[in-house]
């Protein structure tokens, strides 16, 4: 086990009140696991993963929970409770990130060189050059590319440059946000293929977040599934694909085609994500779903074990109550 | 709360402006009334804000300004947010040939120095009335506000629901005054103020280079008449009353724009992140 | 891609010939749209003014201002190109028979010395006090200096010109009353010490009224590149928040800070003209105040053209200095 999340909790505030995005999130991430997390935009899965590498702007904050990163030398260290000083050796050493748009995320003014150089410099890497070349080419790019600024690259060539930016200092966690939303199918396969294949050269965990269930199939270990702020479903990604436990997780797989497979009917979920401001009484998800029951609106379901992974639904409150 | 600051020290020279004459006639003084056993008095019961060196009661003269200062101010401001709109909206909307020719005209009188060209035109106008000098300022002062606007409207123009209606067969004239101009209602008003600030500074200007009418009274004349006298002889309280008048308006202005600035620009709200620093300690 | 920089430059170049075309156009055309005889109505001004009647030869400087009125306006437009070509603004009508051109180019270097020192150094600090306020919007710093300088850049130039003059000149005695150096010393070892006195009161300031305005702009751009991606990206990595808060965002934000600067510089030099005029500073501005006051309409024009073409002069080296740290450069920028 590399990172232990612990009831983590992560509130917008402002002058009206806080707004709960994260709530009561626990997991484990394992040694080399791709841990995929999945749900709707809003459900909080992006907020989740900057809260855990605490790079939440604000108004957002972490205000309860813990995340204990167990590094490979050195004790644990719960990165909600360090302060930013004390983070800084860990950070992009330990865990490093890739972000949803290169564009973006690149500085524009500076050559790819220069990214790497600086983090590489900070860490204590003496051969810059040569790294930097090796880890371009690791990603399939020609290293003479280091002097090119982010605008003269193609889409996938920033993207994949971000990816080997992540790995400069060997890190032993990557975090992805939606990596893949800003190429094109193509491009997309052929980084899911390298983040494999880097990954088993490497050996890093990944948590990688998507909205698009199919692609976390064919990539992560295992999966959770946010609705509401709130894990649903967490369990074996091959499992969860088959057999769902949640309405939610059937609705959000129902809604994207599979990669590998010919495309059947697609069938959205109806309704709309809720309002974090206003949240349900009881399950979160209960106004869109399908199989609900009376106890769904008065009571939350606690995520449980249900045999083949963990779940927060009612309906296998009764299929206990039956086995019993 | 920054905002309700600067709206209440605007409005206040707004109201004194309009009952100006009438807060004269009560507090009995006049702009120029000469008061011969009183010349050149430091502040006293009096005169509130002393007298000048020719014995006219400078809180006097100071209400009398505020209301021409006003007029240039606000007239200025009318014609510069006219024009920047018809300019800025037109280019923006329409785009294309328009655009460039817009564009091009815009950018020159962005870049070509105000100050100077104000004066010259001024100079060879023979009446330098306030609303003559207000009219000669609002021509040279809408281009920064034109620019503004057209990148707005551009960006506006390509939202879905302009889109939307475009399809639909909306009037284009319908489109600009019902779906695009209420859309940029917020940065039009933070134009007019800064257009209103620009022309009292720009007519302080002006009158400080000697270019006014000699039978009015503005902050700007207050300030030219007293540097040739008061200067030398120590009369702090004839010059100071309108330079500073010109700060709280400004500082006045400056206030509402961060407000509006917060709405129109949500990364700059800092409100939130008072209430969370707040929060967490 | 450096080509995409040199045909941007030359575009610009372009903008700007054009725009001083339309200005020395304007500046032969205002005269000509005043109703009436102008010639006729400046003289009699003039003779009411000085109370004593104006040599021919000052008639013929006013005349020629108008233009020949039997030529045609074409024949008096090329006419008037050609001497601007030759750098001729005519006689001064205040100073006759001085050359406009002459008293121009006294006056510049004074004015250069002055606002491009005062200019630079309201840009450093403002930019870079903004940049410490942006970084931490809200906090105790940004508290403090964004509501001083919005009081700050609100105040008239030669307003706070006329206070700075009186409380330290007057009252204190510390510096000259005005003037750009010591006539006594024309020539002389202190001359140049006397210049550099003469010149803290007026440059003090520009800078202190000047400020308050680039700290706001560069707060406010900092505010909005603090929150892109690179930014926290650049957190990510471990780098020092000093290095972040440079290299990532503030080398960011400076970019429209640069073409804010081109576009500011026109409203700077008139407050500093207004400034120079307070010290009686024997630069443009002094000239201008002359020329308003003793209605010297040539001189008057020949301001506005020098004032004119070293604005976009100094819009072109600020957009090459964009050119050379923004990698981009957007064609379509601005």
């Amino acid at each position: 086990m590399i990172l232990d999340v612990k009831g983590l909790n992560v509130d917008y505030i402002s002058a009206a009140g806080a707004v709960r995005a994260v709530n009561d999130v626990s997991f484990q991430l394992r040694r080399g696991e791709i841990l995929g997390v999945a749900g709707e935009s809003g459900c909080g899965k992006s907020t989740l993963i900057m809260g855990l590498i605490r790079l939440l702007r604000p108004p957002a904050a972490i205000t309860g929970g813990e995340v204990w990163l167990h590094p490979r030398e050195g004790r644990p260290v719960d990165i909600a409770r360090r302060t930013d000083k004390e983070l800084r050796k860990l950070r992009w050493r330990s865990i490093a990130v890739v972000l949803q748009s290169a564009m973006d995320a690149l500085n524009p003014v500076a050559r790819l060189s220069a990214q790497f150089a600086d983090v590489l410099r900070e860490h204590g890497y003496r051969n810059v050059e040569e790294r930097t070349a090796e880890l371009l080419e690791m990603v399939g790019i020609s290293p003479d590319r280091a002097r090119s600024y982010p605008h003269e690259m193609s889409g996938g060539m920033r993207q994949r440059a971000m990816i080997a930016l992540a790995l400069a200092c060997d890190p032993e966690i990557v975090v992805m946000d939606e990596p893949t939303t800003a190429v094109d199918v193509v491009m997309q396969r052929q980084i899911l293929a390298q983040i494999l294949e880097l990954r088993q050269k490497l050996g890093f965990s990944v948590v990688f977040v998507t909205h698009d269930l199919s692609l976390l199939v064919e990539l992560a270990d295992r999966i959770a599934i946010m609705y509401g702020g709130r894990i649903v479903e967490l369990g074996e990604a091959a499992e969860i694909y088959r057999s769902p436990k949640h309405p939610y997780t059937k609705g959000l797989r129902d809604s994207f085609p599979p990669l590998h497979a010919p495309v059947t009917r697609l069938s959205g979920i109806p309704g709309t994500p809720p309002d974090l401001r206003n949240l349900p009484h009881g399950c979160a998800f209960e106004p869109r779903c399908p199989s609900r029951f009376d106890e769904c609106a008065q009571r939350r379901p606690e995520l449980l074990d249900v045999g083949d992974g963990l779940a927060a639904c009612h309906l296998h409150d009764r299929e206990r109550t039956a086995h019993a | 709360m920054k905002v309700r600051i600067g709206i209440g020290i605007i409005a206040f020279f707004a109201v004194i402006a309009i009952v100006g004459p009438w807060l004269n006639d009560l507090l009995g003084v006049g702009p120029w009334k000469i008061d011969y056993d009183a010349i050149s008095q430091a502040p006293s019961g009096e005169h509130l804000l002393g007298t000048t060196s020719q014995g006219t009661d400078v809180l006097a003269q100071m209400i009398a300004g505020t209301r021409n200062s006003m007029v240039v101010g606000s007239v200025a401001a009318i014609i510069g947010v006219v024009l920047a709109v018809v300019l800025g909206v037109t280019a923006g909307f329409f785009g294309g040939k328009v655009d460039a020719v817009l564009s091009f005209v815009t950018n020159m009188f962005l870049v070509l120095p105000v100050l100077p060209l104000t004066l010259i035109v001024a100079g060879y106008v023979q009446d330098t009335g306030p609303v003559t000098i207000a009219l000669i300022i609002g021509l040279f002062g809408w281009a920064p506000g034109a620019r503004t606007l057209r990148a707005q409207t551009l960006s506006l123009r390509r939202r879905d629901f302009v889109m939307a209606m475009r399809m639909v067969g909306e009037t284009r004239a319908r489109l600009i005054f019902v779906e695009v101009l209420p859309h940029l209602a917020g940065w039009i008003s933070a134009m007019f103020l800064h257009l209103v600030l620009g022309a009292v500074l720009a007519e302080a200007g002006l009158a400080f280079l000697g270019i006014s009418s000699a039978d009015t009274v503005s902050w700007g004349t207050i300030i030219d008449q007293a540097r040739q006298v008061a200067m030398l002889n120590g009369m702090w309280w004839w010059f100071v009353p309108p330079g500073l008048c010109i700060a709280l308006l400004g500082t006045a202005t400056g206030l509402v724009n961060f407000g509006i600035d917060e709405v129109m620009n949500p990364r700059l709200r800092t409100a939130d992140i008072k209430a969370m620093r707040k929060a967490l300690a | 891609m450096k080509q995409g920089k040199g045909r941007f430059l030359t575009r610009r170049v372009a903008f700007y010939v054009a725009t001083a075309w339309s200005a020395i156009t304007l500046n032969f055309l205002i005269p000509r749209l005043m109703p009436g005889d102008p010639t006729s109505v400046i003289v009699r001004q003039l003779q009411k003014q000085s109370g004593e009647s104006i040599p021919p030869e000052a008639v013929e400087a006013i005349q020629k201002l108008f233009g020949d009125p039997r030529a045609g306006l074409l024949q008096q437009y090329w006419d008037y190109l050609g001497s601007v070509a030759r750098l001729d603004f005519g006689l001064s009508i205040s100073r006759f028979p001085t050359p406009v051109g002459e008293l121009l180019g006294a006056g510049l270097p004074w004015t250069l010395l002055l606002v491009g020192t005062t200019t630079l150094l309201a840009f450093a600090i403002g930019t870079g006090l903004g940049i410490a306020a942006g970084w931490k919007p809200g906090g105790r710093l940004d508290g403090f200096l964004s509501p001083l300088s919005t009081f700050l850049s609100a105040l008239p130039y030669f307003w706070v010109a006329l206070i700075a003059l009186y409380v330290f000149g007057l009252v204190l005695g510390w510096f000259p009353l005005g003037g750009g150096y010591d006539p006594d010393l024309y020539g002389r070892p202190g001359f140049l010490g006397s210049v550099l006195e003469h010149l803290v009161m007026p440059a003090a300031t520009i800078v202190f009224s000047a400020f308050g305005g680039w700290l706001l702009g560069m707060r406010n751009m900092m505010i909005t590149t603090v929150s892109e991606d690179y930014v926290l990206l650049g957190k990510a990595k471990g780098l020092s928040s000093g290095r972040v808060m440079f290299r990532y965002a503030a080398r960011n934000a400076l970019l429209p800070s640069v073409t804010g600067f081109a576009m500011a510089i026109g409203g700077v030099l008139g407050g500093a003209l207004l400034t120079e005029i307070v010290f009686s500073y024997p630069g443009i501005g002094y000239l201008l105040y002359d020329a308003v006051s003793k209605r010297d309409y040539p001189l008057m024009q020949g301001v506005f053209l020098l004032t004119t073409l070293t604005v976009l002069l100094a819009n072109f080296v600020a957009d090459s200095v964009y050119v050379m740290i923004d990698p981009r450069t957007r064609e379509a920028g601005r």
